[in-house]
Formats: C-alpha cells, structure tokens, sequence
C-alpha cells in the first residue's frame, strides 16, 4: 500500500515537473523572442543581407533626436526627455521627502490621506488626466512658458504612486522620530535634520524611488502625445515611419540604458546590507520600466 | 505658549505638497468631471452624455470591452498557470526570485517599445514571420492581423500576464499542502481536491485578477496607438481624437464625457475587485 502510494506521488511530482518546465519554455518563448527581434531587427542591413550597425550609426544623423543642445528648452527628442527625467527625479524629492518626513513626525492622522492621494495617479488612467491638463497647458503655454519642460509639472503627479512607495518603504525602515529628535536636542536645524540625518540612513529608497522616475519619465508617451510635446517616445513613433530599423534601434538603446540603471542600483545597494539589495530588486519589480503598461 | 496645542502650525510643512497635488492632480481631474456638463458656450448641460450613444462610439466601447475582456481572461488563465509553476517550485529557489522580478519588469513593459517589440518580431518584416514564411506557413495571408485588435491582444497579453502572476502568486502561497492530504485521507483525488478544495478557495483571488486586468487593459493607450494609428479603434484613442480635433474645438465637452464613461467603467471594475479581495483574504 506504501509502496503504491509512493508510486502515485513519483508519477505525479514527475507530470508537475514536465508541467512546470514545459510552460516555462513556453513563458521563455513568449517574452523573449519580442526582445530578440529588436536587437535582430535593429542590425539588419540596410539592403541586402548580412548584420551591419548602420541603423545604429544613423541615430546621430537626425537632429530632431539628439543633438547637443541641452539648455532650458531642448529641441531634440532625447534632450528633452533626459532633462524632463531630471527635473521629474527632482522635484519629486523635494517635495515628497520633507512632506513624508514631516506627516511621520508631526501629523501621524494624514498618514492615510497621504497615502491615498499619492496613489490616486494609479486608479486615473493617463489619458483622462490629459484632458483636464489640456486647458491648464494651453493657458501655461501662453502665459507663462511653452517650454517642453514644462510636462515636469504632470509627470511629477504621474510618478507619485512608485515613489511614495519606495520612500514609504524606507522610512518604515528606521526610527525618524527618533533620529530627529536626538538631532534636534543636539542643536541641528530642521534642514540640517533632513539633509544630514534622514536622506543619508534612506539613501537606498532614494536611489529607488530615482530610477522609478527616471524609467517612467523616459518611457512616457500618452501625456506629451497628447499635449502635442515631442519626447523621445512621441519621436520614435514619427521616426517609425521614415526609418524602423533606426527607431527599434534608438528603442533598444533605451532599454538597455534602463537596464544598466538597474545594474548601477543593484550595485550600489549591494554595498549595503543583503537584506536591502534584494528589497531594492522587488521594488524595482513594482515600479515601471520604461512607461507604465499601455 | 499661549494655546500653542490648539492653534498648531504643523499644516503648513504639508502645505507645498498638497498645494501641488491640488493643483496638478485634483483640479485636471476636477475639470475634466465638470467639463462634462457643459458645452461651448459654458452653460450647464447633459447633451454631452446624450453623445456617448454616437453609432462610432458605441462600437469602440463595445470593441474596448472586448478587447479588456479577452486580454484579461486569457491573460488570467494563462498568467495563473505560470503563477501554478512558480509557486509549485522552491520556495527560495533562484529561478522564482528571477521570474517574480521579471514579472514586475514585464508587467509595467508597456508603451511603444512594446509595440516595437511585436512589429520586429511578428511583423510582416520580422524574423519571426520571415521564419515561419520561409517554411510556407503564412501567417498574414488574409490580412495583416498585427495592425487591428487582434494584434492588440496578442501583445497586451505580453504584459497582462506577469501582472496575474503578480497578482495570483500571494493566492497560491496560500494554499496549504495538508488540505490536500486531507482531501487524499477523505478518499478524494486530484479532481475532488481541484474542484471541492483549491478550487473554491481560488477563485474570488481568480476572478479579482480578471478585473485587474480588465482595468489595466481598458485605460491602456500608449501601446495601441503605436501599433495602430487610423482608425482610433479604442476608447482611449477616442478621448485623444476628441480632445485634439476640429470637432474637440467645438465640442470641449466630448472628450471629458468620454473620458468620464471610462473612469465610470474603470471605478465599477476596480470596487468589484476590492470587494473580491476582501472575500479572498478570508481563506488565504
């Protein structure tokens, strides 16, 4: 009776293991050979066959993606979004870092409400955002500045949800009353409280909720197509259509400077402790990469 | 001192954040819910609603519906089976600590490198199809399907599925080997266990991840308009065609009372979900 028994286990565990394996293959299947294409596809020859990086060398040739312009209103598509990342990841910090600190010291009862509003972004779809933010950017296009820099303004919002996470995270990880209040009875301002005490011991949920925003701001395309600003997304879709092999290119190459963000992090979090590294990589995992889905 | 408890000025540390939030979040959102009843002139009206039942529009939304739909119960079905063997593997094991990231990476892959992606892959000029052409199986003898919402559901699956893995995993880990020992001491199978046990206590976590990704799929925009760029034949689309045409400078309310029927669907789906959620945490 053991024995048969034993048997009916063995025959099932092998069936679960040729289960678990065959629809892993399948899983491999469908989500890399996608990725693979684009690479394939992006060191094709112009004509004829063989592989070449003409596509690849041809991303210098067209000034509406990159040129070396990088002042206060970029005229190339990837200017643009690598400031907009930049200004996003900033403001982002300064306004949600104190904030957060500050409900966690002082007003404990907005916690919630906090929190609520920081994740309201994910329940509005992007698009229906565009449309109350259309009049707000016509009226600031024409008052105040027209500059493509000024999609800051709706991407902060449109981060909030990832990064409130990352820093919630963070924080919930050491004793901020606490640390700012041996701070404070040793004399330190609330600036020197917040910039020498509380950034230096959430280094790491910084360093997150960074390249959250980063990925996002990079790979945002709904707002700005809609607001009729030309990012690097918006410009991909353009250029598709004169140049694919080049577009795909300039696409890979955006993947794998998300990609080599993602390394830098994990570097610089495995410095820290074990436990933190792989906190850093399943944040990662809820936060976009390259746009949000859709 | 005096009534310093009382008359705290705490608030005003929080004061840029919500001022911010208001103005950038809550007030577009606020436009585009009261821009609804008005029309050109700015006097208050209904006629706008009265315009969700043009003949164009009925067939997107019902066409969105569809779209969501399929996406979401393939999407389910198939993202569960993944989850089943992930969960069914170490615990510890290198292999899931990988494909659970690689889920949260996929599951938020979306936008024009995603459409990218399927163009070079399974687009008419991809290795794919060259591959299966060169082997005289011609997937796009009929039409090139890639380009209408058919193609729109292969490739929201790319990344409606490791969203269900995500989201269906925490379900799996729930459920405890002894309640199949059980089921095996009772005399009962694989099917008994499936259909009286796992099955039951599976299913609101099932069920709350087909809305998910109902939702996920139905507000989704950036990946359909780089994979189809006539037509607007979704939802989201119609709210960029209104909001950026001759016809959305008329007419300033069509864009809001489309954008308001999606936000009424999508709030409908998400409620049903936390209420799934909750009758889920009661088991696991």
């Amino acid at each position: 009776m053991a024995v048969a028994r034993r048997g009916v286990h063995r025959t099932r565990w092998i069936k679960l293991q040729v289960f678990r394996y065959v629809t892993f293959a399948l899983a491999g299947i469908f989500f890399l050979v996608p990725l693979l294409s684009m690479v394939e596809f992006s060191t094709r020859a112009n004509s004829g066959g063989g592989r070449t990086l003409d596509f690849w060398k041809a991303i210098f040739t067209y000034p509406e993606l990159i040129d070396w312009n990088f002042g206060p209103a970029p005229d190339a598509s990837v200017n643009a979004s690598l400031e907009l990342a930049l200004v996003t990841s900033v403001a982002m910090l300064v306004l949600l870092v104190p904030t957060m600190v500050w409900v966690r010291l002082k007003l404990r009862r907005l916690t919630r409400v906090l929190e609520f509003i920081c994740l309201l972004p994910l329940t509005i779809p992007a698009i229906v955002l565009v449309v109350g933010l259309f009049p707000m950017y016509v009226w600031l296009g024409t008052n105040v500045s027209d500059s493509i820099l000024t999609l800051g303004f709706a991407y902060v919002v449109l981060v909030l949800p990832y990064c409130y996470r990352a820093l919630d995270a963070g924080l919930g990880a050491i004793d901020v009353k606490t640390l700012s209040e041996a701070a404070r009875s040793l004399g330190a301002s609330w600036f020197s409280v917040m910039w020498r005490v509380i950034v230096p011991n959430i280094s790491n949920a910084i360093l997150n909720a960074l390249l959250l925003s980063v990925a996002l701001v990079l790979g945002e395309y709904t707002v700005a197509n809609n607001l009729l600003y030309n990012n690097l997304q918006v410009e991909l879709v353009h250029l598709q259509r004169t140049s694919a092999g080049t577009s795909i290119a300039v696409a890979v190459a955006s993947l794998l400077f998300a990609f080599v963000l993602l390394m830098i992090l994990a570097f610089i979090g495995g410095r820290g402790r074990r436990e933190f590294r792989e906190e850093a990589v399943t944040k990662l995992g809820t936060g976009p990469v390259l746009g949000s889905a859709g | 001192m005096l009534g310093g408890r009382r008359f705290s000025l705490d608030w005003v540390g929080t004061l840029p954040f919500f001022a911010y939030v208001f103005l950038f979040l809550i007030l577009p959102s606020g436009i585009v819910a009261v821009g609804a009843f008005f029309d050109a002139g700015n006097s208050f009206t209904l006629i706008n609603f009265a315009h969700l039942s043009r003949s164009f529009l009925v067939k997107v939304t019902v066409d969105t519906v569809a779209v969501s739909a399929i996406t979401a119960v393939l999407g389910a079905i198939l993202g569960a089976l993944l989850a089943y063997a992930i969960a069914t593997g170490n615990p510890n094991g290198v292999l899931r600590r990988l494909l659970v990231s690689a889920s949260g990476v996929l599951a938020q892959f979306g936008g024009v490198t995603l459409a990218f992606a399927f163009i070079a892959s399974i687009g008419p000029a991809g290795i794919v199809y060259l591959f299966f052409q060169a082997h005289g199986l011609d997937y796009y003898s009929r039409e090139i399907w890639l380009f209408t919402l058919k193609g729109v559901d292969v490739v929201y699956l790319y990344f409606q599925i490791p969203l269900m893995v995500l989201v269906f995993l925490p379900a799996l880990d729930g459920i405890k080997p002894q309640w199949r020992e059980a089921t095996e001491s009772l005399g009962g199978g694989t099917w008994h266990y499936w259909r009286h046990v796992a099955g039951p206590i599976l299913f609101p976590a099932f069920l709350g991840g087909v809305l998910l990704l109902f939702a996920n799929a139905f507000s989704a925009y950036a990946t359909v308009n780089a994979l189809i760029n006539q037509g607007a034949p979704m939802l989201s689309q119609q709210i960029s065609n209104a909001l950026s045409s001759e016809v959305g400078a008329s007419e300033p309310g069509f864009a809001k009372v489309i954008a308001v029927e999606m936000i009424i669907i999508v709030t409908l789906v998400t409620v049903l979900y936390t209420l799934l959620q909750r009758r889920t945490a009661r088991w696991l």
